[in-house]
């Protein structure tokens, strides 16, 4: 209930308080994008994409729900994994290869890291983490690799 | 501030503490409590009081600082306790109650560290630390829960130079290396190390043996060094021979995580030795004395019983025995000569260790690190180098070297408390100082530690680590109960041989025989490896 008068708390004025007969209400990214909880996070816009219904950042009550669902810090380590992924595979292609995993470090260092020290980073990883060898990271790479990260479910957690 | 593995340390700390209070508690209550209250008024008060020749200085500051005169004949050490078997009103039985608390502490603190160390193994699943380094950077970085500019500016900074970080180490893990001379380094380092261990093991030999010269001359004649020069070499050797190792380690070129495994183990197996040392010349002398004592004064020992007896019973005014011929005498407390007691000596040693391995800690707090702070931060305008940046610079929190000593205290606490039920109550008001005085210090005077060590993994090793000075503390204390014959004159064991006839005495016969078998160290091996 607190998370709908969040969702409601963005644009009073489109999102009615009566939700019994299933209005069709999405709030554009912007506002998403703009929610103090996600506001100084580099990867928000893809967040918001990968919950939203057509992908494009906009989100429904439901996606809402789900979003901050999964980044609780009730949802279990395998689901997390899977949205992390979808998060961090910036083409959807269902692969992280290695211009998404460039992306990445750009947006965590933004852009202080020089390109040869970008390439090195991106090979190492995939060099440490792809288990079949195709040169980039298929979901089941992923989630070898991050189950077995100490501070993965502390970090991947938002509180609202 | 300063990252979890600083406050892992914080809350083994506070864990400990936890332990400690326990411990306090069991002795306290079954064992300091009952005597004080009811072991007084029904008799033994000889040994009780202080004897009138140390009267004159027993109140001294000096003599309680050194735990002899007033603070010797109280409930802080063993030779008060009386030996009847019931005192009370509530035939509360002493002895048997002074063993079991004994036992009952080793066993607890047992039971604690394994079921700690399966949590923790549950945990952590196995990981291992080495591999994922770039990915786990990638991936789990950034926090989610910031949602503040500052903070995030503060991240993103912190995590470009971890990545820096790692690619700088990267690039020189790939650089060639010359085989043969890092082989010969670190053959030279190691050979230095185990130099250094073996002075320091003979130095506390050879300080140890003059303290018995000095014992036999009578203490009187010497000043403060000579009287605690045992407690402040150790002390003093805990202190410098890590920041030794730290030099001779930078010969080796390790990897900074394998050099501070290294780092660590060096560190323990400096002070296991110091330990045991001590323990053993402790051991000798004991022996020493229990052979000069059977030996020479069989004789007086049956005067001072005699003496004894007579005593006792002009204070109850009941049966003299028959074969006396004296009439009763009134002696007043202080002058009842009484015998040595080597049960207290130890746990005054062990005591005075202790307490001597605290102010070392403190004064090494505070002028390491505090002085060191004020010195570099008011004196860097005029002088030569930058401070700040070279040497002395601010120093760092040591985690390893600060948990290290923790555990090891806590080892003489475990060996000690059988002989000084008071070393627990003294150890809770230590843990409880140092930890207000080293959050200060860490909060005012240090800096973060360049090499950042994964605190979740660490933990069990810390837990092992302390495990096995539980098994090494409870051998002394074991050995002397099976093997020295108690002091004849103090201590609530001291009508038997051994004290393993308590047991006889006072348990239904199958318990003995069954404790007889769990004792077996065989059996204690295989209960530790299914724990595991």
């Amino acid at each position: 209930l607190r998370l709908f008068y969040r969702y409601r708390d963005l644009a009073p004025q489109l999102v009615p308080l009566d939700y019994s007969n299933k209005p069709a209400v999405t709030l554009p990214y912007e506002l998403i994008g703009s929610m103090p909880e996600l506001k100084d996070n580099p990867f928000r816009q893809r967040i918001a994409e990968v919950f939203s219904e057509h992908g494009d950042g906009n989100m429904t009550l439901d996606d809402f729900l789900d979003m901050f669902s999964v980044l609780s810090e009730m949802a279990p380590r395998d689901l997390k994994a899977y949205y992390a992924f979808k998060i961090y595979d910036f083409n959807n292609d269902d692969y992280i290869c290695k211009s998404d995993l460039e992306k990445t470090v750009n947006k965590l260092t933004r852009n202080e890291l020089t390109p040869e020290e970008v390439s090195l980073v991106c090979e190492k990883v995939i060099y440490e983490a792809d288990v079949d060898n195709d040169g980039k990271l298929s979901l089941a790479d992923f989630q070898h690799m991050i189950v077995r990260a100490p501070d993965f479910l502390s970090t991947f957690h938002i509180r609202i | 501030h300063f990252g979890s593995s600083v406050a892992s340390y914080f809350i083994f700390l506070r864990w400990m503490y936890g332990i400690n209070m326990i411990l306090f508690g069991l002795t306290f209550g079954l064992v300091m409590v009952p005597e004080a209250l009811m072991g007084k008024p029904y008799g033994s008060l000889p040994r009780k009081t202080v004897p009138r020749a140390e009267e004159a200085t027993a109140m001294n500051f000096a003599t309680l600082w050194d735990f002899s005169g007033f603070a010797q004949y109280s409930v802080l050490f063993y030779g008060y306790y009386n030996n009847q078997r019931t005192i009370g009103w509530l035939k509360f039985r002493m002895p048997l109650s002074y063993f079991l608390v004994g036992v009952g502490s080793i066993g607890y603190s047992f039971m604690i560290v394994t079921r700690t160390m399966a949590k923790n193994a549950n945990d952590d699943g196995g990981g291992d630390d080495t591999s994922f380094n770039f990915s786990w950077k990638m991936f789990t970085s950034w926090d989610y829960l910031i949602g503040n500019p500052e903070t995030a500016d503060n991240k993103f900074a912190s995590i470009t130079t971890s990545f820096k970080e790692a690619i700088v180490e990267e690039q020189e893990s790939r650089k060639e290396e010359n085989i043969h001379l890092t082989r010969f380094l670190r053959v030279l380092a190691n050979f230095l190390a185990l130099c250094t261990l073996a002075g320091s093991g003979y130095l506390i030999f050879f300080v140890v043996r003059r303290s018995q010269q000095f014992a036999l001359e009578g203490l009187e004649n010497y000043g403060w060094w000579e009287r605690n020069e045992v407690n402040t070499v150790m002390s003093l050797l805990g202190m410098f021979c890590p920041t030794l190792f730290d030099v001779i380690s930078s010969l080796e070129n390790y990897h900074p995580r394998i050099a501070l495994r290294w780092q660590l183990g060096r560190i323990f197996a400096l002070f296991l030795g110091n330990l045991y040392t001590f323990i053993i010349a402790l051991m000798d002398e004991i022996n020493l004395k229990a052979r000069y004592f059977l030996s020479f004064t069989l004789e007086e020992e049956k005067i001072v019983k005699y003496n004894m007896t007579i005593w006792e019973a002009s204070l109850y005014n009941g049966t003299i025995p028959e074969n006396s011929t004296a009439p009763p005498i009134q002696v007043d407390p202080a002058d009842v000569p009484r015998g040595p007691c080597w049960e207290t000596m130890v746990g005054q040693e062990f005591v005075r260790l202790t307490v001597s391995d605290m102010m070392t800690t403190y004064i090494t707090i505070l002028i390491g690190d505090f002085l060191r702070a004020v010195f570099v931060r008011f004196f860097n305008y005029c002088w030569c180098w930058d401070l700040e940046y070279g040497f002395p610079s601010y120093s760092e929190f040591d985690i390893s070297g600060n948990v290290l000593g923790l555990i090891f205290n806590q080892g003489m606490i475990w060996m000690g408390s059988f002989y000084a039920p008071c070393l627990p109550a003294i150890n809770v008001f230590r843990l409880h100082t140092s930890m207000y005085l080293q959050c200060w210090a860490v909060m005012c005077c240090n800096v973060p530690q360049e090499r950042v060590f994964k605190a979740s993994r660490s933990n069990n090793f810390y837990m092992a680590m302390l495990l096995f000075i539980l098994f090494l503390s409870t051998l002394p204390a074991v050995y002397t109960i099976v093997s020295i014959p108690p002091s004849f004159d103090c201590g609530p064991f001291r009508m038997f041989e051994v004290i393993s006839e308590t047991l006889e005495h006072d348990f239904p016969s199958w318990f003995g025989k069954v404790f007889g078998y769990a004792s077996n160290p065989g059996l204690i091996l295989p209960f530790i490896l299914l724990m595991v």
